[in-house]
């Protein structure tokens, strides 16, 4: 096991090193970094003075590593637009994105879970078809209609959550729920099917046949594994999460890390949005890491790869 | 060996919902079984015997209807038991070792885990008297190394290997009946011999009475003490093994003697038998003799009603509209009618 882990700890590293390169080298294919930081009615003088006032004139492999190893030290460089190192900038905002990205992807697996366990127990049944309501609704309404029908419903009508903003706990529970119900179909319909699937296996008519009850034949025997292709896909869903709430975001005015990346984006703030890029891979490595730990514990045979 | 019957089954019939009717999967079987004994049920694919192994065990799905005039083990009924009362009976009681020792094991369970829970999931023993009762089982299932293998996952082991462990795991709790459904089918020839040879071991040592389901007449001629042979849902004979072997009374019970070598009775260099045709539709209604089809003396009265005959002195019956059975030179199967 610890072979394992450290195998796939290294090989974590390796693709975390490339995607630095590449999202490094992907924003300068998106245009000359030094003219749009001059403005449109800049002289090719004034453009020459910021091209080596930034560093934009050197080598673009040595503008990398000086890049990388201060980001290792945890020093992306100052934000173009809102003059403020990047790094705190980030934290502050990170804050409020990982907080909203646990409770979206938690809201996510305990609904979709239970449901498609109870699913899979009865096919076919009002449960199942609920499950299967429930799923298709999530998987066709579009986040920002869904983020505003809830608003007018909670906030305008009954006045019972707050719209926008991130004062308190209830500011979270409509953008979790919003978060949430985008993963959970896909979580849903992965359980209910690995469900089905290992519940006709054949080690669970043995389970059967040594007189184990039905509880213990679902979650000992069938959950741990049927949950394995849950455990990838909830780690690729919580990764997205971190990285891609940003409508969600907008809709609620929640000033995290996707409406940052949005913000530098438009403004064309290159160290921002290198530092987003990179943070927001690492988020992706580092669950994929975890997912397939997990995974290598709960199925001894994926302890080998 | 008492007199008294540990499994008494009567007109047992299991009917499964299909889109198209209902299939009668089996249709009124009956057997017993008394402590020590062997039954062999023999038959081909889609006869019937594992479905009436698993309804023997309460397995069945919830879709599937299964009725019997009787079904009872050592005195419980196992129909009209509760879910609870079958869950205390199975895997304590009554054990069942299945057909396909490569998917039969969880595999995110270690062997030791998965054997010792046979054992405390019935709640009268602690887990180091379960290890302990594993690790014994395991040596004398013919397993090195016991103590090892405990910590070992089913994917580290061949399947060989994996259906002694299954064997074990039902003896764990010294259950009275065994049913072994097709032990040795998914092994290869030289492990066969090794498990049946185990199995049979282990039933006299432990006293268990057992019901062997096989295709294979050879399996059950060295191991059953009786034989049902079913065909197509129906008992179509049954006996000692010894009465069966010699006087063969069912022409399908022939057919299947006639496909394998016996020593002693099929001389060198003659062809081994088939029997032409196949399994007939159980959707629907179903009556007279379900193997007319297939059958050299088939005549119109075989559509209708078929008597059971016993014959005389043993108990050994048949299921036939000729009283004595039917010569066996008769047995030519190329004079199958179509219009039959």
């Amino acid at each position: 096991m610890l072979k394992f882990i450290l195998k796939r700890l290294g090989l974590a590293l390796l693709v975390a090193l490339t995607v630095s390169f590449i999202s490094f080298t992907l924003l300068f294919l998106s245009g000359d970094p030094a003219a749009s930081l001059a403005g449109e009615s800049a002289t090719d003088q004034d453009v020459a003075a910021i091209r080596e006032l930034y560093g934009f004139d050197r080598p673009m492999l040595v503008q990398y590593s000086s890049w990388l190893m201060d980001a290792l030290r945890g020093d992306f460089g100052e934000s173009y637009y809102f003059k403020l190192p990047v790094a705190s900038l980030l934290a502050e905002r990170l804050q409020v994105t990982m907080l909203l990205g646990l409770c979206g992807i938690s809201f996510a697996l305990l609904t979709a879970v239970p449901l498609g366990v109870l699913a899979a127990i009865r096919p076919n049944s009002i449960i199942d078809r609920f499950a299967l309501f429930l799923s298709v609704a999530g998987q066709a309404l579009p986040s920002f209609w869904f983020g505003l029908i809830l608003i007018v419903a909670f906030s305008i009508k009954l006045q019972w959550l707050p719209a926008s903003g991130t004062a308190t706990w209830k500011h979270f529970i409509m953008p979790t729920v919003v978060l949430g119900y985008y993963a959970m179909p896909a979580i849903m319909r992965l359980t209910r099917g690995g469900m089905l699937e290992v519940l006709s296996s054949d080690y669970i008519r043995t389970a059967r046949a040594k007189g184990a009850s039905e509880g213990r034949v679902m979650f000992k025997h069938a959950l741990r594994n049927a949950i394995i292709p849950v455990v990838s896909l909830a780690a690729v869903q919580m990764g997205f999460m971190l990285g891609g709430s940003i409508v969600v975001e907008s809709i609620f005015a929640l000033h995290g890390a996707g409406y940052l990346a949005w913000e530098s984006i438009s403004r064309n703030d290159l160290p921002t949005v290198q530092a987003l890029i990179l943070v927001f891979s690492m988020f992706y490595i580092v669950f994929t890491f975890l997912a397939d730990v997990l995974n290598a514990w709960l199925d001894p045979r994926m302890r080998t790869g | 060996m008492t007199d008294k019957p540990i499994l008494t089954v009567e007109n047992l019939t299991i009917d499964i919902p299909t889109g198209t009717g209902t299939l009668h999967a089996v249709r009124g079987i009956g057997f017993d079984l008394k402590p020590g004994e062997t039954l062999g049920i023999v038959g081909e694919s889609g006869s019937g015997k594992s479905l009436t192994s698993l309804a023997l065990m309460g397995l069945l799905g919830r879709s599937i209807k299964t009725r019997a005039t009787t079904m009872e083990f050592d005195g419980v009924d196992l129909l009209s038991a509760s879910a609870r009362a079958m869950r205390k009976l199975r895997g304590a009681r009554m054990a069942m070792i299945f057909q396909e020792p490569m998917t039969s094991l969880n595999p995110a369970y270690t062997i030791g885990d998965q054997l010792m829970e046979a054992m405390t999931l019935h709640g009268n023993a602690s887990k180091a008297d379960a290890r302990k009762r594993a690790i014994d089982l395991l040596q004398k299932v013919g397993i090195t190394s016991a103590e090892s293998r405990m910590t070992q996952y089913p994917h580290q082991l061949s399947g060989g290997l994996r259906q002694r462990v299954m064997i074990a795991m039902a003896l764990m709790c010294g259950p009275d009946l065994i049913i072994a459904d097709e032990p040795t089918t998914a092994l290869d020839v030289t492990i066969q011999a090794q498990i049946l040879r185990l199995l049979v071991d282990l039933q006299k040592e432990f006293g268990m009475a057992m019901i062997l389901i096989t295709h294979d007449l050879g399996v059950v001629a060295r191991v059953a003490d009786k034989v049902a042979v079913m065909y197509a849902g129906e008992l179509v004979e049954t006996g000692p093994t010894q009465a069966i072997f010699d006087a063969p009374s069912h022409p399908y019970t022939r057919g299947l003697l006639r496909c394998i070598p016996l020593p002693g009775k099929t001389e060198r260099g003659t062809e081994l038998g088939t029997i032409p045709g196949i399994v007939p539709s159980l959707v629907g209604d179903v009556s007279g003799c379900a193997f007319r089809t297939r059958c050299a003396h088939a005549t119109p009265a075989c559509r209708d009603a078929i008597p059971v005959h016993t014959a005389p002195g043993v108990r050994h019956s048949f299921r036939c509209i000729s009283p004595t059975g039917f010569a066996e030179a008769d047995d030519t199967p190329q004079s199958v009618e179509a219009s039959v």
